[in-house]
Parts: structure tokens; C-alpha cells; sequence
């Protein structure tokens, strides 16, 4: 079994099973890849680069969209 | 909107190498819901939308984005760096809007004063020649001076965006003199940005000679958004034309209008 990560998303603490890639990482938050934009630990993960990319304990995470604005 | 049988040529809407239909723009915040705001935008004939860039709320996932809404193929989704109060943020917010959208395209702000929502010149500045480094289409929202109006150009920003008067006020066009001053010197186009509240607004605004206005409030915080829109399409038109047409000049005396002879003894 894996041990479970923290992981800070969108400025909240949040558990996870263990280790992951961010394609998974979106999955597990229910959300569809190509609707957010993914920056982890400050850097942006391109859509290509999401599977191959890695989610560890402590590290954070910023899901971003397009909303209403002016 | 029936052509007239105008003897003036327009010449084309052209950004950052593109060519747009519509001059005017609108803003997508501030609606009741997604269906009055696609309503609104509708009737405004507008083609370019602009969308903010912000964290989802992991709370509701299942609830259909901007984009569910406004097809990209119709509209041109102008991404804003609204909310960023440093060059840093603004920057960061452009990359992650390049990232989520469909252009090159950001209308950068770099906020100063929570209050008035005026730019910080500063921040603008460097965080237009860094996005204009990186690659981007930057559309600056700048205040009234010319001189940042033409640094901002000298830095290759795509278009410079002075204000009418703050965003939201719906004060009108306070100052036409520097805004007729930033088109009359500048060689990128003009856009005013923020501050338009009703349709002679944007008429008198057109009339200075600018591009195109940029607007969200005066549409959606109208009493009937739809009817505003519509009544803004047609206000920008006629500014412009009227522009087009080039206005008789002021005058402070009195000059008639009918002939002073042949009058009765």
C-alpha cells in the first residue's frame, strides 16, 4: 500500500491514497483535464506533460479556469 | 445593423496582426446567470469576450465552466489579468491564461489602488515587456497619460487600453481630451476600457477617434442587459461613423441655419 500525501490544492490541505500522476490527481477531483489549467509548486504542467508528471507529499497545487470577468 | 448608404469607408479592426469584426468588446462578469450573459452578448454583436482566469472551486466540478457557454469558435476569449495587483501576479495569471485558452492574446492589468482600481504604472510596465518578450498579444489597460500610453506602445504592446473613468463606475468619458490625445499620437490602436455606463457614453467616447471600448458593467448591471446591448451596439456604430463623417466645428457664436434675406418688411 502506498502511503498517503498531503498535498496543498488551491490553497486548502488535502489527503490523498499516495503518489500519482496529476492525469489521476485531476481524476480523483473529478475534474476534466481539458476545462483546468494545473500549476504545480508554481510552475504550469502543459496538458501533454500531465500523465507523465508526478504528485508528491507536500508538494502544491493550483487548478485554474476561465470564469466571468471583465 | 443596415447599412447606410455612407459615402465613408471604415478600415478594418486589426490586433496584434488579427482582424476583428465588432468594435465593441465586452466583459462577461456581473451577469445574473450564464443565460442572461449569453443573451446580452448576443445582442451586443460583439466578437471579442473577455474571460478571468481564477481557482476552481473543487466544490462544485460538476458545474459547467465559461466555456460551456461561449462557443470559442463564435467568440474570441480575450483572457484578463484582473485582480493581479503586482507585475508578478499579472505575468503568472498570463501564462496560466495562455495555457487554458485558445490565443496569444491577455488584457493585462496591474491593479494599484483597490478603491479606484487605477493601474499601477510601475508594474504595467514591466510586466508588458516581459509578456511582449514571451510572446504574447498584450492589451494594456493603462490610464489617461500619454506618456505611459507611449511607453507602453515603445514596449510593443499590441493595444493600449486608457480608461473612460473606473472600472464599474459608469462615470462616462471623463477626460476626452487625453484620450483624443493618446489616439491622435499613438500608432497602435486605442481601446477604452472601463467606465462607460450608457450608450452616449459610448458614442462620445467613438467619436474621439478611438478603436473600440471595452465594457462589462454598463451591459450587465443595466436594468434590461439585453436592451443595453443592443443599445451600445448601435451607440458604437454611430460613434463611429459619426467620427468618420468628421464633425462640423464649435463655435460660440450663433450661425443661422436660414437664409437672413428675403425677409418681410
Amino acid at each position: 500500500m502506498p502511503d498517503p500525501i498531503t498535498v496543498v490544492v488551491n490553497g486548502q490541505e488535502r489527503e490523498f491514497g499516495g503518489e500519482m500522476s496529476l492525469t489521476d490527481f485531476l481524476q480523483a477531483l473529478d475534474l476534466d483535464p481539458q476545462a483546468v489549467v494545473v500549476e504545480l509548486n508554481k510552475e504550469i504542467v502543459r496538458r501533454p506533460a500531465l500523465g507523465a508528471t508526478t504528485v508528491r507529499n507536500g508538494d502544491q497545487v493550483e487548478l485554474v479556469h476561465f470564469v466571468g470577468g471583465g | 445593423m443596415s447599412t447606410t448608404a455612407a459615402a465613408v469607408v471604415d478600415q478594418p479592426l486589426v490586433i496584434g496582426g488579427r482582424e476583428f469584426q465588432s468594435r465593441l468588446m465586452v466583459g462577461t462578469g456581473k451577469y445574473a446567470d450564464n443565460d442572461a450573459m449569453v443573451r446580452a452578448i448576443d445582442a451586443s454583436g460583439a466578437e471579442i469576450v473577455t474571460v478571468a482566469v481564477r481557482r476552481v472551486d473543487l466544490d462544485r466540478t460538476k458545474e459547467e465552466g465559461i466555456l460551456f457557454h461561449l462557443d470559442p469558435k463564435k467568440y474570441f476569449l480575450l483572457a484578463n489579468t484582473a485582480g493581479c495587483y503586482t507585475a508578478e501576479e499579472a505575468i503568472r495569471y498570463a501564462r496560466l491564461a495562455r495555457e487554458a485558452g485558445f490565443n496569444e492574446f491577455i488584457k493585462l492589468e496591474v491593479i494599484g489602488d483597490k478603491e479606484t482600481l487605477l493601474p499601477d504604472v510601475e508594474g504595467l510596465l514591466e510586466s508588458a515587456r516581459t509578456l511582449v518578450q514571451e510572446g504574447f498579444h498584450v492589451m494594456a489597460y493603462t490610464n489617461e497619460d500619454l506618456i505611459t500610453a507611449l511607453k507602453l506602445e515603445d514596449a510593443g504592446c499590441a493595444a493600449i487600453m486608457p480608461l473612460a473613468s473606473p472600472i464599474g463606475s459608469g462615470l462616462g468619458l471623463i477626460n476626452p481630451y487625453t484620450v483624443r490625445t493618446i489616439k491622435r499620437r499613438l500608432g497602435a490602436p486605442v481601446i477604452v476600457d472601463a467606465g462607460v455606463g450608457t450608450a452616449s457614453d459610448a458614442c462620445v467616447t467613438m467619436e474621439q477617434g478611438v478603436d473600440g471600448i471595452l465594457m462589462n458593467t454598463a451591459i450587465a448591471a443595466a436594468r434590461d442587459p439585453v436592451a443595453m446591448a443592443h443599445a451600445m451596439g448601435r451607440a458604437v456604430e454611430a460613434g463611429r461613423l459619426a467620427y468618420l463623417a468628421g464633425r462640423m466645428p464649435r463655435r460660440e457664436i450663433a450661425v443661422p441655419s436660414s437664409p437672413t434675406t428675403g425677409m418681410l418688411d
